[in-house]
């Protein structure tokens, strides 16, 4: 490559004009018209500020794409999305000393990190489990799910309905919630798996909304938009409580003075535990018949068949497994928040989840783990900025869209030693 | 087995709409044969190969599958509507439910067809061994908590299922790109393994759809040869729709002429080369002109 690189500036110019234009046209009346009252003020200068930001940022990333550095990163990443890489045979792969090091630090965070701490990463860890969830639906099968919040939220509701109708703790409603969500999303799936990409969508988009819908409006059962408040887990019938009606609580046990933080140590190492369970579990699964069956039907369904898959059932099975991870990660929602209610469960929250996972990169436990870390506690840490949290994740998304389409993590695939072949 | 016939097509009739694509089609195929599915473009070939693969659910007609000790009627596992009469049996009731529920084109891959697609169809993202891991599913040990757990029996299966593998791979030459991803094969190789991952299925009878199609003559050569070791060492059934005269008079055992849906003409390769419709078929409408010169 050894074209003439001279910046263009007339090039840039207009090309600064046109984002200004638009930045005016989008910002105008969102940052320009403020409501005071019944009445209403314009802004002009504030506009003016964002326009003018936009439009220079333009000239300069215009400019900067005609100079030859620029275009040998423009050519880099226009020729980087080939997608996934077979690793050789013989690959070690550094997680062999990653992951020991990462739980030797994640088993120390409860004892080290304050309480505000631990309950953010309590959340990134709830979210860690949602994204691996529908990774197994969305990255794996290929199977377009808008509604997976609706099994999220049978498993927390699972746990405050079958405490205070049934009195099952955590401990039992933990398996039996992921059960739950399973046959839920067999339910579910077994109609509308015969479906494709966008109808699919449409379906688990309703899916979502109707199981809301139900907790909103089946007041007598669910307490509907009051909320129902849900147990903390027991350590072998000790409970994190102050005062316990019966039975011991875990400070007296121990002849503590009684702290909060306990009961989100607990949840932590609990949770900790499970995700990496899910994790090995996952990690496995990719590499078995099964899971190479959803990889497959998310590559050719039409091819398949012919191999003698019967799609249907690979397709449940990619549901019903993806469904009772956000089971879990329901139960363990709300035994952290302690309560809950409807308004948890909204479209946006399947949104956070389908964007960890494209974020991660289709198919990648690896990037669903960081993607999920990084849209969670990204935001608490910059709670200054919260009003501005959904369109810093908008222009987050494009960003990504454009420079990473494959997602943070580039997918590998396991490679095999040649052999000597051999027929029955 | 007693069956010397391993596919026997009867009365096959598929219409789209008002498009006729198939009238009337008969034949069977030998087994242990190479026959060959030929006629110009448009006459319905892949037609019928969609129908005996279960893709398309024929309109009327019957395909019976003599394999694996059994016979299987194509397009009762399709899952066919019910009728008055099973309202009255509840065997025939439960047998035609379970069909519509879980029926479908794999069973006929499961029953010892297997086949490969006109416009090649691979799991591209996949490696080339993953590929042909994906046909042997049925084979393998599927058992969840095996896999999971890592248990000797299932280790034992993966490895039988990776010599099986490189068994094909072997055969369609392919060792070396093992472990590349299948989308980044050459046009040949990807036809190649495509047939190597419908053999993986452990088939009766292949149905290759255009196998030669893009092709050079010295790859024909090699996929002539391959398809005779399908048959000779495997005992393996080839159908194969295909345009190359040359190869087709070459492998066959048997071919039918397809024009327009129906068969105009069967029987062995010298049959056909001298025969005044399938002439006719191949140089169409110029017939009445040209039938002079030939
Ligand atoms: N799904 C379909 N819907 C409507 N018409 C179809 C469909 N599939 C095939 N046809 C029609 O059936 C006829 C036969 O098509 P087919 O694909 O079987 O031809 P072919 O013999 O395989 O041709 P070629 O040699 O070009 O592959 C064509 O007229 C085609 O338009
Ligand atoms: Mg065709």
């Amino acid at each position: 490559m050894s074209q003439a690189v001279g910046i263009n500036f007339k090039k840039s110019s207009i090309d600064a004009l046109i984002a200004g234009f638009l930045a005016l046209i989008l910002f105008g009346p969102i940052v320009g018209v403020l409501l005071d009252g019944y009445k209403f003020d314009f802004e002009f200068d504030r506009v003016a500020w964002i326009v003018a930001i936009v439009a220079v940022g333009r000239f300069a990333v215009s400019s900067f794409f005609q100079t030859e550095k620029g275009v040998a990163m423009a050519f880099r990443y226009a020729n980087n999305n080939e997608g996934a890489t077979v690793l050789a045979p013989n690959h070690k792969s550094k997680m062999v000393w990653i992951i020991p090091l990462v739980i030797a630090v994640g088993l120390l965070i409860p004892f080290v990190a304050s309480k505000y701490v631990l309950t953010v990463v309590i959340l990134g860890l709830i979210y860690v489990l949602l994204g691996l969830g529908l990774n197994i639906v969305v990255g794996l099968a290929g199977l377009l799910d808008l509604g997976f919040v609706g099994f999220y939220a049978i498993g927390a509701y699972g746990l405050a309905l079958g405490y205070e109708n049934l009195g099952l703790g955590f401990w039992s409603m933990l398996p039996i919630a992921a059960i739950l969500a399973a046959v839920a999303g067999a339910i579910l799936g077994f109609p509308v798996l015969r479906m494709h990409g966008d109808y699919l969508a449409i379906v688990t988009l309703g899916f979502g909304e109707i199981i809301r819908l139900v907790l909103t409006n089946w007041a007598s059962f669910t307490h509907g938009p009051n909320g129902i408040s849900a147990p903390l887990p027991t350590l072998f019938g000790l409970e994190f409580k102050r005062r316990s009606r019966d039975g011991e609580t875990f400070h007296e046990f121990f002849n503590l003075p009684y702290d909060s933080a306990y009961k989100y140590m607990f949840i932590y190492i609990v949770l900790f535990a499970v995700v990496w369970a899910v994790l090995f579990i996952k990690h496995r699964l990719v590499k078995m018949p099964i899971g190479r069956a959803w990889e497959a039907l998310r590559e050719d369904e039409i091819a398949c068949r012919s191999l003698g898959l019967n799609h249907v059932l690979v397709k449940l099975s990619a549901f019903m497994l993806g469904a009772s991870t956000g089971g879990l990660a329901g139960v363990f929602f709300a035994t952290y928040q302690g309560f809950i209610n409807p308004s948890s469960f909204t479209f946006f929250e399947s949104a956070l989840i389908l964007a960890i996972v494209v974020l991660g990169g289709m198919g990648s436990t690896l990037g669903v783990v960081i993607a999920a870390f990084f849209l969670t506690v990204l935001p608490e840490m910059l709670r200054e900025f919260a009003e501005y949290r959904v369109l810093m994740f908008g222009i987050l998304m494009v960003v990504m869209m454009i420079w990473k389409p494959r997602g943070i993590v580039r997918v590998t695939r396991t490679g095999f030693a040649p052999r000597k072949g051999a027929v029955k | 087995m007693s069956q010397e016939h391993v596919l026997k097509v009867e009365n096959l009739v598929m219409h789209f709409g008002g498009i006729k694509a198939l009238n009337d089609v008969n034949f069977d195929i030998q087994r242990g044969s190479v026959s060959a599915l030929i006629g110009p473009n448009g006459a319905g070939k892949t037609t019928v190969f969609n129908c005996l693969t279960g893709f398309y659910k024929a309109t009327g007609g019957k395909i019976t599958l003599s394999a694996g000790g059994k016979e299987t009627s194509v397009i009762k596992v399709l899952g066919e509507p019910f009728q008055p009469a099973d309202f009255f049996s509840p065997v025939a009731f439960v047998r035609r439910l379970k069909y519509k529920m879980f029926g479908g084109s794999h069973l006929v891959n499961r029953a010892g067809l297997a086949r490969t697609f006109q416009n090649i169809r691979l799991f591209k993202e996949m490696s080339v061994v993953e590929n042909l891991l994906v046909a042997q599913h049925m084979r393998v040990n599927r058992s969840l908590i095996a896999g999971i757990l890592n248990t000797k029996a299932y280790q034992k299966a993966e490895e039988e299922a990776l010599e099986r593998v490189f068994y094909w791979l072997g055969v369609v030459d392919l060792v070396d790109s093992a472990n590349r991803l299948a989308g980044e094969l050459s046009y040949g190789q990807q036809r190649r393994l495509e047939i190597a991952r419908a053999m993986c299925t452990n088939p009766e009878i292949v149905c290759l759809d255009e196998p030669a199609a893009g092709l050079n003559p010295s790859e024909t050569e090699a996929l002539t040869k391959m398809i005779r070791v399908l048959r000779d060492e495997h005992n393996t059934t080839v159908l194969l729709i295909e345009h190359d005269m040359g190869m087709v008079m070459d492998i066959s055992d048997y071919i039918v002429v397809l024009d327009h849906g129906e068969v105009i003409a069967k029987g062995g390769p010298d049959d056909i080369k001298n025969n005044p419709k399938v002439i006719a078929a191949y140089l169409g409408a110029e017939e009445d002109d040209e039938e002079v010169t030939l």
